[in-house]
């Protein structure tokens, strides 16, 4: 057997700090979903005005490091003296970044149900919010879910950044570990796989997905 | 001169040429037809080296088209194919796509290239395209386009594998009326084809196609206007 | 913390316990500038890896090679379902165990271009299977060698597919090298927007400036990619 200082406790900690990877990747997809559909069908109605400055305002936070908005997130919490915890702080941040990204997932989806197919549901008699129910959403689901599983794959590994701001999640338990029993081969490569063991359900629940609606075709 | 010898191919286990032969000579036009997968398209591919083959011999002047000593791209200078897909090069406007071989392989200056270029797409009908894009051409202009692109190399024989096939119908007559003009100007040319009629007017022979062999070889009065064999009989009725 | 110090209106600055003091982070512009240079060059250095790596990487794929073919997969896999962060911490204190011993910057230039080869290798075999094997088919047929047909129709078609991606991963590389100054890299902009937030604790107006930076730098490599495809790719 390989000689290790790695103890079960420490392994316990990286568990640990995986639950608050997961934790912090619920809420913000979560919260991120929610709001970018609100926002994404927002713009895919809305008239080219609004569109434009919807769209700016979102693209900033595709813009500037994850890393930073934490930063400013968390600074400028102190700053208006919020009683607030730093997990919370996280999980806001990441959710507005997240919704920029899922509006513009939910908006290609709405836009890629052909216009035809919702005229014909109008021309049956379905009201707006019908059509929307029982046309668009099926179709934009099966057409976005790919794309969103991606950007749940990213927030999961997004969520590594929090550790800047005081929050001890998977990596940053890793780190700890690795400072005080200097093996950072074993130490980082059973956090990698913790990672890839995080992932892969979520990624195969999205092929499983998409080829069981394909079927439907 | 074209000689195809006892020419065998196989697509792993399935064989598709079983022993074809056949020659052309100079300035002859041979129509080759048959039904769907019955090999033609592939004995063309074989000719020009595009394919290989698992039997028999193909010769072109002389050169044996498969053999490791061949110098593969220089003989293809002088066979010139058109393919069903037109396989325009899209980054191109219709000008570059006829140059582009005479410069990077004919090793030609700019001014020579693009006025053989000129040259030939006058040739075919396509004059005024010179700087279109060939996105904009339709079917036909763009399978035009394709011949002058071969016609640029001067080469002694051109190979067409059912170039029509793939148009809309208006447009076939455009396509036929070029293969026409080259065969009146003495061009040696292999045509594939489903068009009998074309088939019939315009091919010195006409060979017919049949699980991998040339079942009937003739002059088109005989092939087509008045079968040897039944099974050549049968084909035609099928089409016409 | 006493109740009245809380959930003030933030433009009423004279009233709360924090001024901003935007003149040191005008003053310290030039220092960040800097920084955000060496953002650039890093970012551009990545990708240019990247871009080689992912190339052999997504023929190392295509070919029928198991062994190359595993090599690539292992590597793909890896930089796709690990964070960035994890990439650049394996190298700075992975490499250190075997005797390897690399300093902030080769680290995170290393970590974002293994990143980087990761995702671009999909990119690019994706890129190769639109370019229709016909068309390689067409220009050897015209007496074209193979590498004279790769160079002329394959790339240039190939580039045409690739282009957005490219630009999008090279985005990305850009946001991507802030997280050099969490292993202590000081030269790039958010390392030099931390040294200067360590020493005067002005967090908010020196992230704020570091923000607005890459924000326009993100902005002008979008524009400008814009412009360059549409001068190259006018078909």
């Amino acid at each position: 057997m390989i000689e290790t200082d790695f103890s079960t406790t420490d392994l316990l900690f990286m568990l640990h700090g995986a639950g608050v990877t997961l934790a912090l990747t619920f809420w913000a997809v979560l919260g991120g979903t929610l709001l970018g559909l609100v926002l994404g069908l927002l713009r895919a109605v809305s008239p080219w005005w609004i569109n434009a400055v919807l769209g700016a305002v979102l693209d900033v936070f595709r813009s500037i490091p994850l890393l930073i908005q934490f930063i400013l997130a968390n600074s400028f919490k102190s700053i208006l003296g919020l009683d607030i915890s730093a997990f919370e702080v996280a999980c806001v941040m990441l959710a507005l970044y997240t919704s920029s990204y899922c509006t513009e997932i939910v908006r290609a989806g709405v836009l890629a149900v052909p216009a035809t197919t919702r005229r014909a549901a109008r021309s049956l008699g379905m009201t707006w919010w019908q059509d929307l129910r029982y046309i668009v959403f099926p179709n934009a689901l099966r057409v976005s879910l790919p794309t969103w599983t991606g950007l749940t794959l990213g927030v999961l590994k997004d969520t590594s950044l929090v550790l800047w701001i005081g929050i001890v999640e998977l990596l940053r338990a890793s780190q700890v570990i690795v400072t005080r029993i200097q093996e950072p081969l074993l130490v980082l490569g059973i956090c990698g796989l913790i990672y890839f063991l995080m992932s892969f359900p979520i990624s195969r629940l999205g092929a499983h997905l998409e080829t069981r609606w394909r079927e439907y075709d | 001169m074209i000689e195809v010898a006892d020419v065998h191919k196989s697509f792993g286990a399935l064989e598709v040429l079983k022993g074809v032969s056949m020659t052309v000579q100079k300035g002859e036009v041979v129509s080759v037809i048959g039904g769907s997968g019955s090999g033609k398209s592939t004995l063309l591919m074989c000719i020009n080296g595009l394919e290989d083959i698992h039997g028999g011999r193909i010769t072109v002047d002389g050169v044996d088209v498969h053999a490791r000593t061949t110098d593969i791209n220089k003989l293809r200078r002088r066979i010139g194919i058109v393919f069903q897909q037109w396989n325009a090069f899209p980054h191109l406007t219709v000008q570059e796509n006829v140059m582009l071989a005479p410069r990077k392989v004919l090793g030609k200056g700019r001014d020579e290239a693009a006025h053989i270029a000129s040259l030939q797409l006058r040739h075919v009908g396509l004059a005024d395209k010179l700087d279109v894009y060939p996105g904009k051409l339709s079917g036909g202009q763009q399978q035009r386009m394709a011949i002058a692109r071969a016609l640029a190399m001067s080469p002694d024989y051109m190979l067409f594998d059912e170039v029509t096939s793939a148009l809309d119908p208006q447009l076939v007559g455009e396509v036929l009326d070029t293969l026409r003009m080259l065969s009146s100007e003495g061009m040696t040319m292999i045509v594939v084809t489903h068009e009998i009629g074309f088939a019939r007017d315009v091919s010195h022979r006409v060979a017919f196609f049949r699980s991998g062999r040339i079942h009937e070889i003739g002059p088109p009065e005989q092939v087509i206007g008045n079968s040897r064999e039944p099974e050549t009989a049968e084909f035609l009725k099928s089409v016409l | 913390m006493p109740a009245d110090r809380a959930l003030r209106n933030p433009r009423d600055v004279s009233a709360m316990n924090y001024t901003f003091h935007w003149h040191q982070a005008l003053e310290a512009l030039p220092a960040m500038l800097a920084g955000a240079l060496v953002t650039v060059e890093t970012a551009l250095l990545s990708m240019l890896i990247g871009i080689a790596c992912g190339i052999g990487l997504a023929l190392a794929h295509n070919s029928g090679n198991r062994l190359a073919r595993g090599f690539a997969t292992t590597w793909v896999e890896t930089a796709r379902n690990t964070p960035a962060l994890f990439q650049i911490y394996m190298t700075y204190f992975g490499l250190g165990s075997l005797g390897i011993f690399v300093d902030s910057y080769p680290a995170l230039l290393i970590g974002i271009s293994f990143n980087n080869a990761g995702y671009l290798a999909e990119t690019f075999r994706g890129g190769l299977r639109a370019v229709p094997p016909t068309q390689m088919r067409a220009a050897r047929s015209l007496g074209m060698s193979a590498p004279q047909a790769f160079r002329l129709i394959v790339l240039p078609q190939l580039l045409r597919t690739v282009f957005h991606p490219l630009t999008n991963q090279m985005v990305w590389a850009i946001l991507m090298t802030s997280l050099g100054v969490v292993v202590g890299l000081n030269s790039d902009l958010t390392g030099v927007t931390q040294e200067l937030n360590v020493r005067t604790f002005r967090t908010f107006e020196f992230f704020a400036m570091a923000a607005i930076i890459y924000y326009l730098i993100t902005k002008f490599v979008t524009l400008a990619s814009r412009l360059v495809a549409a001068r190259l790719f006018r078909y």
